[in-house]
């Protein structure tokens, strides 16, 4: 407990961001009255979210330098026999670097929106969605144990839910938010699971009280099998994680979530919402140290979603999803850190991924304002001349994203690479192949959009679509389709990115990986996994790693990546084409995403559904219905029309019944008595 | 041959038989259907009387008595309610008579 760090202060972060989502969404939208008009609105929310940052900011500041702490559980919810369901904060390095990104990223996002949803009609309820995110996802970082993770982790994919389906006239928004969030669901049940485990032999769900138990359940089993429970908790908790972070194979909800507005997948889908699981597994590092199995399963999850996801987006046209499977496949990469134990790496590239990635999204959504909203690569061609900001914003995005040494994305993508060579997992292997490749297909598919989309002719006219834009009520850009530069509240954003995606990972790899930032927020077994002290011993400064890294392979690779792309969209554009139609199986695999959406609609859904309706043909309307509901009234109507045959109405009849009683009675009377 | 108690047992029997298979057959006739009950009285009035009679005692006898009368208000509803049926229907004959058939 730290004098520096106050509870109130604390409370006040996510709180400002809600008090700014509250007032938006009551009362300026048309279910309030409209009582707030769009300037107050953006002005209130934007204001909710600046506190926010300020706070955070402070508070990493006290944690980083005065190494205040904050660990109190501010409100007991309820109690349950022992359980006990408590809102709280912990505060440490892991959480004020999550605080601050989460909060830096929204109120870039939310300035930018100022300008992206200018023309929209949901204006108002775009701010107040999003600045809801903000209070979700610091709600998740910054708890204390896990109900209140999981309340985060819920709210955060509710607020997802509602923004991929913002424009809800949109088809395929709704499919894609329903999608989104049935595919989340999968990953949470396994969450809950997991942390139903660990409420249930841990007895709590407190993490400091959770984690001092970590000992005890690892000399435990599940019952009735010979699994090691930790493994079973990690490997759910991990299920969660997938879900969340898009890992193989539940992943694909992530590249449909682009039909939301690109602010949205600037914030949610690349920079915060998406990195919850990679911040959840590191905040449970105590246990998954424990179980080489769900560390290997990890590893080889996070190799496959970083290579194969990186491939899927060399043949998207559509500017988001480049980005989308790009932002996939460095969900990947953070993945694989964390199965080499480099949880610290996972999380350094987590913050320089959210700087970059938000960048590149938002750039791309300044070129699709740019471009009249059209989001085809195919049909643009030369911004560079008309949006000069987002051209350069963008190359700086791209070279820090494919790993240029001095830039952010070189220090922690490195630093990932350098873990899983020094990792000893049996999956290691591969999955240090899968990294070092991802670096050439990370390299290629992002130039491929750069050179594509700023450089080379302009090729605006050639769209066949262009004049079907029908999601934008906008016509008062005239017929002028040459592109336009944004106005300031779209590049300042950009630019303010700019400068961490350069700087960030120069600047505090020190502290971060090789410090004491994470020291009491991450738990290493470094008897069994030394990746971090391997990675110490050979690590001499930031300088000296950027210099060493000329002679290494991954920046040969990436090297390779430019240059290719260079020549086949720049210099001679008939490559392509011709490996397309060399490789046309390959092709047509990526192409329909390896098939695994027609697998999830064809087989998963359709077997649920068939499973649905054999239930309800068999088990409700045949069993249920017939067997037992219609059965019984058919029963008692067959007993009712046989009896009903004795009242025949007439008189003699009754008469003779009961001469025939009187007979019998007294047959027995005499007979038998 | 004397005449025993069996001879106006028998008579009773027979007399009771009749009106029950009076009551079974009759499918015309509301009328026919309340003598037949009167019928039955009057042959468990004749069973009365002759047990009186051979046993010596007169309480069957004035027995007999007090069925007359009642079978004697009993027609006289009977028949009441028969005009009222008639008035309703416009007819007595039993086998139309089922309204209470199920």
């Amino acid at each position: 407990m730290s004098q520096t760090l106050q509870a109130s202060t604390l409370l006040a972060v996510p709180l400002a961001p809600l008090v700014g989502s509250s007032l938006a969404g009551l009362f300026g939208t048309r279910f309030g009255g409209n009582w707030i008009g769009r300037r107050l609105t953006h002005t209130l929310t934007i204001l909710g979210v600046l506190l926010a940052f300020v706070l955070s900011a402070m508070t990493l500041n006290s944690v980083a330098n005065d190494g205040a702490r904050f660990n109190e559980t501010l409100y007991t919810w309820m109690v349950v026999g022992g359980l006990k369901m408590e809102v709280g904060f912990m505060v440490d390095g892991l959480t004020a670097m999550m605080m601050c990104v989460v909060t830096f990223v929204s109120l870039m996002v939310h300035i930018y929106t100022i300008g992206y949803m200018e023309e929209d009609e949901g204006y108002n309820r775009f701010f107040s969605y999003i600045s809801l995110f903000t209070f979700s996802m610091l709600m998740l970082v910054m708890s204390n144990n896990m109900l209140q993770l999981f309340f985060g982790w819920e709210a955060v994919g509710l607020v997802s839910y509602l923004l991929i389906g913002f424009w809800f006239n949109k088809p395929t928004a709704i499919f894609a938010n329903m999608k989104a969030f049935l595919v989340n669901r999968v990953g949470d049940f396994g969450f809950i699971l997991g942390i139903g485990l660990i409420a249930a032999y841990a007895g709590t769900l407190n993490y400091t009280e959770a984690f001092a138990k970590a000992g005890e359940l690892g000399a435990l089993t599940l019952p009735g099998t010979d699994w090691m429970l930790v493994t079973v908790i990690c490997i759910c908790l991990f299920i969660g994680a997938m879900g969340k972070s898009a890992q193989f194979p539940l992943h694909v909800w992530l590249p449909d979530s682009m039909e939301g507005p690109t602010p949205i997948s600037a914030l949610i889908h690349a920079a915060t919402m998406v990195t919850a699981g990679i911040f959840m597994v590191t905040r449970m590092s105590p246990f998954f140290e424990m179980s080489d199995t769900a560390l290997n399963f990890i590893l080889v999850i996070g190799a496959i979603t970083a290579l194969f996801m990186g491939f899927l987006g060399l043949i998207q046209n559509d500017i988001k999803r480049v980005v989308a499977y790009s932002t996939l496949s460095q969900l990947g990469y953070m993945t694989v850190a964390l199965g080499a134990s480099a949880y610290s790496v996972a999380v350094f590239h987590l913050m320089t991924h959210a700087f970059f990635k938000a960048l590149l999204f938002l750039g791309a959504g300044s070129v699709i304002m740019g471009m009249h909203h059209n989001q085809d690569i195919r049909w643009m061609g030369g911004v560079r001349k008309y949006m000069p900001i987002t051209w350069i914003t963008s190359l700086l995005g791209s070279l820090a994203l494919i790993g240029t040494p001095f830039f952010s994305g070189f220090y922690s993508k490195d630093s990932i690479i350098e873990a899983v060579a020094e990792s000893t997992l049996p999956g290691a292997g591969f999955a240090h192949f899968a990294v070092l490749a991802g670096v050439f297909v990370t390299a290629f598919y992002s130039f491929r959009m750069y050179f594509l989309v700023f450089h080379g002719e302009e090729r605006y006219d050639q769209n066949p679509e262009a004049h079907h834009d029908d999601h934008h009520g906008h016509d008062d850009h005239g017929h002028d389709h040459s592109p336009h530069e944004s106005p300031w509240v779209v590049t300042v954003p950009l630019l303010l990115l700019a400068i961490p995606s350069v700087v960030i990972g120069y600047l505090t790899i020190d502290p971060l990986l090789y410090g004491e930032f994470f020291k009491d927020a991450i738990f290493i077994n470094a008897d069994k996994h030394p990746v971090m002290h391997e990675l110490a011993h050979e690590y001499h400064g930031a300088v000296a790693m950027a210099i060493h890294a000329l002679s290494t392979a991954p920046f040969w690779l990436a090297l390779a990546g430019v240059v290719s792309s260079y020549y086949m969209y720049m210099i001679n554009p008939a490559v392509p084409a011709a490996i397309k139609r060399a490789f046309q199986p390959v092709y047509t695999l990526l192409e329909n995403k390896y098939y695994l959406d027609w697998i999830n609609e064809n087989i998963l859904a359709r077997g649920a559904r068939l499973l649905g309706t054999g239930l309800w043909k068999g088990g409700d309307q045949a069993m249920i219905e017939g067997g037992i509901v219609n059965a019984s009234w058919k029963l008692v109507g067959w007993l009712s029309t046989a009896s009903r045959q004795l009242q025949s109405g007439y008189l003699y009849h009754y008469a003779l019944v009961m001469i025939l009683g009187v007979f019998l009675l007294m047959t027995w009377f005499v007979w038998l008595k | 041959m004397s005449i025993t108690l069996g001879h106006y047992l028998t008579l009773g029997a027979i007399l009771f038989a009749l009106s029950v298979t009076g009551i079974f057959l009759n499918r015309k006739n509301l009328i026919v259907l309340l003598m037949a009950i009167e019928l039955m009285l009057l042959a468990v009035n004749m069973n009365f009387v002759a047990f009186s009679h051979y046993l010596g005692d007169l309480n069957g006898q004035i027995f007999v008595f007090f069925i007359l009368t009642v079978a004697a208000a009993e027609s006289a509803i009977g028949l009441a309610i028969l005009v009222q049926l008639f008035r309703n229907k416009s007819s007595i004959n039993v086998d139309e008579l089922n309204t209470l058939k199920g």
